[in-house]
């Protein structure tokens, strides 16, 4: 899984109606220091992250064994919102 | 799969119903020479790993094998720990 932060939104009408009442938002992966690094990845929301929250991102096939997720067509989902990283690469 | 070394530990309240009670390790992974190679990783523990240890990791749906449960979303799982750095053949 990798960290990164919320971005934005992304407003999809026409979509597949298994994504139907799912909510789409850009994040950017970032550092376990905090800071930015390139890109971004739309994910789908499984656990109502907010705006510039830190969050988990499980990436791939594994993105459909998330609750709720079942045979929805996703290869990246936020699992988890994060409170710390506590990182001592010594 | 890829050897690791467990630097971290991350902590996450809300989380998918999926994840209640998983372990969360901030692992970086090493080289055959047990350097620091690419961006470290957040990984689910399936063994008791702690932290500064040794440890091997696989990816991808794989990755939730380790859970009796097939639905954990991981794709990044610690599924062994290496006894000791003599045990790492650098042939």
């Amino acid at each position: 899984m990798i960290i990164a932060r919320i971005l934005g939104t992304v407003v999809s009408t026409q979509k597949d109606e298994r994504l139907h009442g799912k909510t789409l938002l850009i994040v950017r992966p970032i550092n376990v220091d905090g800071s930015d690094t390139t890109g971004y990845v739309v994910a789908v929301d499984t656990v109502g992250a907010g705006f510039h929250e830190r969050v988990l991102v499980v990436a791939g096939s594994s993105a459909r064994l998330a609750q709720g997720m079942k045979d929805v067509p996703v290869d990246a989902a936020i699992v988890g919102v994060i409170d710390t990283v506590d990182v001592n690469s010594g | 799969m890829q050897l690791a070394r467990v630097i971290g530990t991350v902590v996450a309240t809300v989380k998918n119903e999926s994840l209640e009670g998983r372990k969360l390790l901030v692992v970086q992974t090493l080289d055959r020479d047990l350097e620091p190679i690419g961006k470290p990783m957040v990984a689910i523990d399936a063994v008791g790993a702690g932290f500064g240890e040794l440890v091997f990791w696989c990816r991808g749906k794989e990755a939730s094998f380790p859970f009796k449960r097939e639905d954990t979303p991981t794709d990044c799982t610690i599924i062994g720990i290496v006894d000791s750095e003599q045990h790492v053949g650098r042939g």
